[in-house]
């Protein structure tokens, strides 16, 4: 009927429903789509791939099923593409280039699984209960009743220990009807709904550790929650999420590379390999799994890509594991949603954006939070989402649809990066609704100092140095101490990179009895003199390990140092 | 075999419609009026009525105007006789060369394999110390010069492609000015270099449609070349006027546009170009080095803006000189450790003392007091400018990295300077010229 990039028109006889995978055909040819919006004897659908050579007259076969994600033992370690096409395996089909039309399967259904049931037959079950498990890695791969089948369900025959293919039945089940199920250690899921096979929804109470100390004590993330990190171009959005991804106290990462750099993305996938998981002793790669819709790559598949990791940060979840999904670019994945909208002719909102931006937004981080699932246990998904605001203006429909729905802020600042002040995020106007790692009153009053500091530096920049009071230049100089030691973190040093939750206790308390101290000096120069000894000896004490005498050694040091400035009037 | 049609529709804009059947999408067509004959391609269908874009422009276009349909997409040949050619957008000889037509590649191909991507390793040598000193450039990366119109973009360009040792260059020209094109033409032929080179151009004085295609056909020759292993350097100038072109069309379309007039698909369509850059598993690499000139010395402008959100660093060109704030080279620390051992403390240090300089040049402004250590910087600052900033300066990157020593030790105590100690007794020049008291 009709071709508009990578929009297609079609007339259809049987019935279809929103959101219908279909394929375009020609010739051996077969194109991906989606149906997108319906009207009358017309479906509009977008084309995950290139539609030239397309031509109206051609046919489309429709599947009858949504937008599926494979779930099973082997996800992790993979490399997706937005569809869940593997993109090592697809280089080895095709070679140098991505091919349209070739999809192969996510999971392997020749690898054959240790399974251990644990179910018996007899039990009665409900979707998302544990039938048995499997080793993947490091972990015990729950293989459960699938989330799809409703109501009470009685399992009939169980295989025993025993190795087994992902084809092979694993056990059959009978439903309330009466109708059997053949399950196997595989099943799919539609991307844009929610798995919700759980007993209840939690409050993200626990500190989700990133090692990055601006973020864990001032602006913290939580365990099921969600944040979102605005920021111009060059600004650190990438290298944070990248280090968050290294060190991130969690069980599982999934990566989701939305419309950015494919070199970003190489980067990762081939370091993780060689990298060993502190936690586990293991390479990295074990618990990562990386969807890669990188920019040049089709941009309705874009769209789905962030689905398609959220939907299996929610399968892992169902094992009771603790998943980080980090997003990076949410807001490419809204341009793609732009524009396709612009290509429906929609009345468009803000920017050209879709007027239901904002609804749609918040449903995707709405998938983040903590449950409890059926057996008690508890699993989460957090999700960390990047925005690359046009301009860097924070004044535009993605980063403020963003801001309503998350629970914390981290907005990183062209000045902070022009001066090389890494992590990038403004800690004057962050924010997050999560509880820090250390005392909360300390944080309080070290971001009164840095307010406080912050407006000296400005006045000095109107009547100068020579106007401004010992007392008011002290101010400003405890809050460059406590930017420089403490905010700032070296990414590429191998003890500053990661900084553990006890060890920011205990280095935050001693800062924060740092900023308290009443001190005394003759004048300016001596001061910014001492203050740049202290920043000297702090800076090497972020550089050395809590483990070795000298860490103990540079901490008498500082308190030295204090001593001597200590007004004891 | 293919049919003629005789019927236009519409035209608007650059933009025509007939009514045809069995048109695919995307395909070429010959558009034959009175006023000539252009290709023109398929950019929409609706039920039998296809939307085409036509090289040339609309102009003189009649309704009666014939539009045969050629059944295949806009291609370019390919061969090693491309070499040392000129071409227009679409692939015509600009030259008195005579016409290839051997070995037709379609151009605007699909996407490298993330998963054959390897990371770049190799450093672009350019000769120019504020590049391979502070924003090395590296064999791959994808890097746009920021500048305003009227600052020496093109020769910089020219020069770094003459001094990097890459096998292949690709000159994608649009809305180059004529002159600007001769210069290219002229510096690469009396370096010796365009046998090794081929251009694109596209004029301010040809079709807007035509500037389209400048990316793309640089893009699928280079990524010929880099598939034979050869090593491609592809310089684009100017891509603010290939996003302008775009932005044309778009409104021709009747597409709402996102910002400021330009199509909401703006970063798609400028990544899907950029990403081509690559350093392939098993072959060779294509590096792309881009003119955005910035509107109104805006970086905030759509096309810079987005321009950055995909690039791997910028170059910002400012009064003649490479800007050191600002500038950044992403990949540089992919490189930089294993140039030299104080290749990244001289780097570090040298910007650091420059950032200082800045300040001290703003106190002064504001008439507040110098003190010893602001005349020693403002001693550093004027060196830093005259002796690495500039353009004119031309020399190795250890020969820069001397100078940087030279500099320092001629301005400051080695301690003044936080440069480790070890670094220094290694490498702290001894003869120093006598520092001037302030
Ligand atoms: N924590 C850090 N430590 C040191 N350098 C950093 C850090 N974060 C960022 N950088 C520097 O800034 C550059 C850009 O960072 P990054 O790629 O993360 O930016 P971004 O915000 O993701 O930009 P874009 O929106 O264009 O993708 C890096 O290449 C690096 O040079
Ligand atoms: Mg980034």
């Amino acid at each position: 009927m009709g071709v508009n990039g990578n929009l297609m028109t079609v007339a259809f006889d049987n019935p279809i429903s929103q959101n219908e995978v279909g394929y375009a055909c020609r010739g051996d040819l077969r194109l991906k789509s989606e149906v997108i919006r319906i009207r009358g004897k017309n479906a509009e659908m977008q084309v995950f791939e290139d539609t030239s050579g397309l031509r109206v007259g051609d046919l489309v076969e429709f599947s009858s099923r949504l937008l599926t994600v494979d779930l099973g033992p082997g996800l992790l370690t993979k490399i997706y593409d937005g569809l869940q096409n593997p993109l090592p395996e697809l280089a080895e089909q095709c070679g140098f280039f991505l091919q349209r039309g070739t999809y192969l399967p996510a999971l392997d259904r020749k690898t054959v699984w240790e399974f251990t049931p644990a179910a018996k037959v007899g039990d009665v079950l409900r979707a998302g209960d544990s039938l048995g498990t499997v080793p993947e890695g490091i972990f015990k791969h729950r293989i459960m009743v699938p989330f799809r089948l409703q109501g009470a369900l009685k399992v009939e025959e169980i295989a025993p220990k025993g190795s087994y293919d992902l084809n092979k039945t694993v056990a059959k089940l009978k439903d309330e009807r009466g109708v059997a199920v053949d399950v196997t250690m595989v099943q799919s899921w539609p991307v844009k709904m929610p798995i919700k096979c759980y007993s209840e929804r939690l409050r993200p109470e626990e500190p989700l550790t990133t090692k990055v100390r601006i973020v864990d004590t001032f602006f913290p993330v939580a365990r099921g929650g969600t944040y979102c990190i605005p920021g111009p171009f060059g600004a650190g959005k990438t290298v944070l999420q990248q280090i968050t991804s290294r060190y991130a106290d969690v069980d599982i990462v999934i990566i989701a590379a939305c419309g950015e750099r494919a070199g970003e993305v190489v980067e990762t996938l081939r370091e993780f390999p060689e990298l060993t998981d502190p936690r586990t002793g293991k390479s990295l790669m074990e618990r990562t799994l990386i969807i890669c819709n990188t920019s040049s790559m089709p941009v309705a598949a874009r769209e789905a890509s962030v689905y398609t990791a959220v939907t299996i940060a929610e399968y892992y979840r169902q094992m009771g594991l603790n998943v980080l999904l980090l997003a990076d670019s949410t807001s490419r994945w809204a341009q793609a949603l732009r524009e396709m909208s612009g290509r429906l002719e929609e009345i468009p909102g803000e920017e050209a954006f879709p007027a239901y931006l904002e609804s749609v937004i918040a449903a995707f981080y709405e998938r983040g939070g903590v449950v409890r699932l059926n057996d008690g246990s508890t699993g989460s998904v957090t999700i960390g989402g990047t925005v690359s605001p046009a301009g860097g203006n924070f004044e535009e429909p993605v980063t403020q649809s963003t801001l309503k729905v998350v629970g914390a802020f981290h907005g990183l600042s062209r000045e902070r990066s022009d001066a090389r002040r890494f992590p990038a995020i403004n800690p004057l106007d962050s924010w997050s609704k999560y509880k820090s790692v250390v005392d909360e009153k300390d944080v309080e009053l070290a971001r009164r100092m840095l307010r406080d500091g912050n407006e000296v530096n400005q006045m000095m920049k109107v009547i100068g140095e020579e106007g401004t009071s010992v007392d008011d230049f002290v101010v400003y100089l405890k809050s460059e101490y406590v930017d420089a030691v403490y905010l700032q973190q070296d990414a590429y040093h191998e003890i500053d990179a990661a900084t553990p939750g006890d060890r920011q206790k205990y280095v935050f308390s001693v800062i924060v009895k740092i900023l308290k101290t009443k001190m005394k000096f003759e004048n300016k120069d001596s001061a910014r003199k001492f203050f740049q000894q202290l920043m000297q000896v702090s800076k090497d004490w972020n550089r050395t390990a809590m483990e070795v005498p000298e860490f103990k050694a540079i901490e008498g040091r500082i308190e030295k140092m204090l001593a001597e400035v200590t007004d004891y009037a | 075999m293919h049919k003629v049609y005789h019927q236009i529709e519409s035209v608007a804009g650059n933009v025509i419609t007939v009514k045809a059947d069995d048109v695919t999408y995307g395909e070429l067509a010959q558009v034959t009026s009175n006023f000539g004959t252009s290709l023109a391609q398929v950019i929409r269908l609706n039920g039998s009525m296809v939307s085409l874009q036509v090289f040339a422009g609309s102009r003189g276009i009649s309704t009666d105007a014939n539009v045969r349909f050629l059944g295949h997409k806009m291609e370019i040949p390919f061969s090693d006789s491309l070499l040392g050619r000129v071409f227009t957008g679409s692939g015509v000889p600009r030259d008195k060369g005579p016409e290839i037509t051997e070995n037709k590649i379609a151009i605007g191909g699909p996407s490298v394999n993330p998963a054959k991507r390897i990371i770049p390793r190799n450093m672009v040598r350019t000769g120019i110390p504020m590049i391979d000193v502070f924003n090395t450039l590296v064999e791959s990366q994808k890097l746009p010069i920021f500048s305003v119109a009227g600052e020496p973009y093109n020769p910089l360009l020219a020069r770094i492609a003459l001094q990097a040792e890459v096998d292949v260059i690709i000159l994608g020209g649009m809305g180059l000015k004529h002159d600007d094109y001769l210069f290219f033409r002229d510096i690469l032929e009396q370096n010796g270099a365009l046998s090794r080179s081929v251009l694109f151009i596209h004029t301010a004085a040809d079709p807007t449609v035509e500037c389209l295609l400048v990316p793309d056909v640089s893009l699928a020759v280079a990524e010929q070349f880099a598939l034979q292993n050869k090593r491609v350097l592809v310089l684009l100038t100017d891509m603010t006027n290939f996003a302008d072109s775009l932005k044309e069309i778009a409104i021709t379309m009747e597409q709402i546009p996102s910002n400021r007039g330009y199509p909401g698909d703006l970063y798609s369509q400028l990544a899907s170009r950029y990403e081509k850059a690559v350093d392939f598993d098993t072959a060779g690499s294509i590096t792309i080095l881009a003119v955005t000139t910035m509107p109104g010395d805006d970086v905030t402008h759509p096309v810079p803006d987005n321009t950055g959100y995909i690039t791997e660093g910028q170059f910002y060109l400012r009064n003649g000189r490479i800007e050191p704030f600002g500038s950044l080279s992403r990949l540089k620390q992919l490189v930089n450790n294993k140039t030299r051992k104080d290749h990244r403390q001289i780097m570090n240090t040298m910007i650091q003392l420059f950032a200082a300089y800045k300040e001290t040049l703003e106190k002064r402004s504001m008439g507040f007091r110098m003190s010893e250590w602001d005349a020693k910087l403002l001693r550093y600052g004027e060196r830093f400018e005259n002796e690495l900033m500039e353009l004119s300066v031309n020399i190795p990157l250890e020969q820069a990295l001397d100078l940087g020593w030279q500099i320092m030790a001629d301005c400051f105590e080695p301690a003044e300077t936080g440069i480790p100690t070890k670094l220094i007794d290694e490498f702290w020049p001894a003869n120093r010229k006598a520092a001037v008291k302030a």
